[in-house]
């Protein structure tokens, strides 16, 4: 029965190296956020923050060990999002 | 709880991993989508009120906000080592673990109350009276701010209270080495939580 868990064990070392990986990467948030990127200031911010969920959904939250249903539910939620957030925009820029 | 322990006494096989999992996953992207939603609000606002929101983004301590996600990182190691200790089977350890994230999500709500209370004092939360006099795009700011920040703030009570669950069910040992699926579901909803940090930190403290 104990073959129904899913076998993969992260050691504790890699676990610290995605620590310092997304640690490093906070800082960069904050470094990047003194410059003026005029408007693309957001994106930038928005995607360093996608890039940091990327690592800790893959690594810390095991997707990348899961099947592929649950891995496509997961970007199929976020495909949602993006097309809620662009037909917004697309309402907001020419409106 | 009690009656999921009782039915794995009485029935072992039936421990459905995957299942539990699932559930989690499934009840995790209701989560995506209620701040999600938040988030949508935001944009929409920030992109009507561009002056108004760099002018609120000021108002908030940069230093005091660039602790919270760094406390809010270290405590999702701790809950991930906490899930290799005890997939090793080593629940001392994995106990341990769960109690330094709980101490460390304690000190991202410290920090959260001494943020919040400064403004208390600024009497800019909504309804007060300074809030009452801003300008209609800077008062949208700080509802929007109190109200996510706030938000995550419950969620990371509700978070912190789980762990506490499981720690306890730990130490029972009904949840081990052969099933710390609990483990795992309670981890994946902290590092949820602390993914919406990740958007909700540049979005309020970092606007220039």
């Amino acid at each position: 029965m104990s073959d129904t868990q899913n076998t993969h064990v992260t050691g504790y070392r890699f676990s610290i190296l995605i620590w310092v990986d997304l640690l490093i990467l906070t800082l960069l948030t904050i470094e990047v956020a003194q410059f003026d990127f005029q408007s693309l200031t957001v994106i930038v911010a928005l995607v360093i923050a996608t890039i940091k969920s990327y690592l800790v959904g893959t690594h810390f939250m095991h997707l990348k060990f899961e099947n592929k249903f649950l891995k496509a539910v997961v970007i199929g939620v976020g495909v949602l999002f993006l097309a809620v957030l662009i037909v917004l925009f697309s309402d907001y820029l020419f409106y | 709880m009690t009656s999921t322990t009782l039915s794995h006494d009485v029935h072992p096989v039936h421990f459905d991993a995957y299942g539990k999992k699932l559930g989690m996953w499934i009840f995790l992207f209701t989560e995506v989508l209620l701040f999600g939603g938040l988030f949508l609000v935001y944009a929409a606002y920030r992109f009507l009120n561009h002056d108004a929101f760099h002018e609120g983004s000021a108002e908030l301590n940069v230093v005091v906000g660039a602790i919270n996600p760094v406390v809010l990182l270290t405590s999702r190691l701790t809950v991930a080592m906490s899930i290799t200790a005890l997939q090793r089977g080593d629940s001392k350890r994995a106990i341990n673990l769960i109690m330094w994230t709980l101490i460390l999500a304690g000190t991202f709500m410290f920090n959260k109350y001494y943020e919040w209370y400064t403004k208390w004092e600024h009497g800019l939360f909504p309804g007060m009276d300074h809030y009452k006099e801003l300008p209609a795009g800077k008062a949208q700011f700080f509802n929007l701010y109190f109200f996510m920040t706030g938000l995550h703030a419950i969620h990371i009570i509700i978070g912190s209270i789980l762990l506490m669950v499981i720690a306890f069910y730990i130490k029972k040992g009904t949840i081990n080495q052969q099933r710390y699926t609990y483990l795992e579901n309670g981890g994946l909803y902290w590092h949820l939580v602390d993914v919406i940090w990740i958007y909700l930190f540049p979005l309020f403290y970092l606007i220039i």
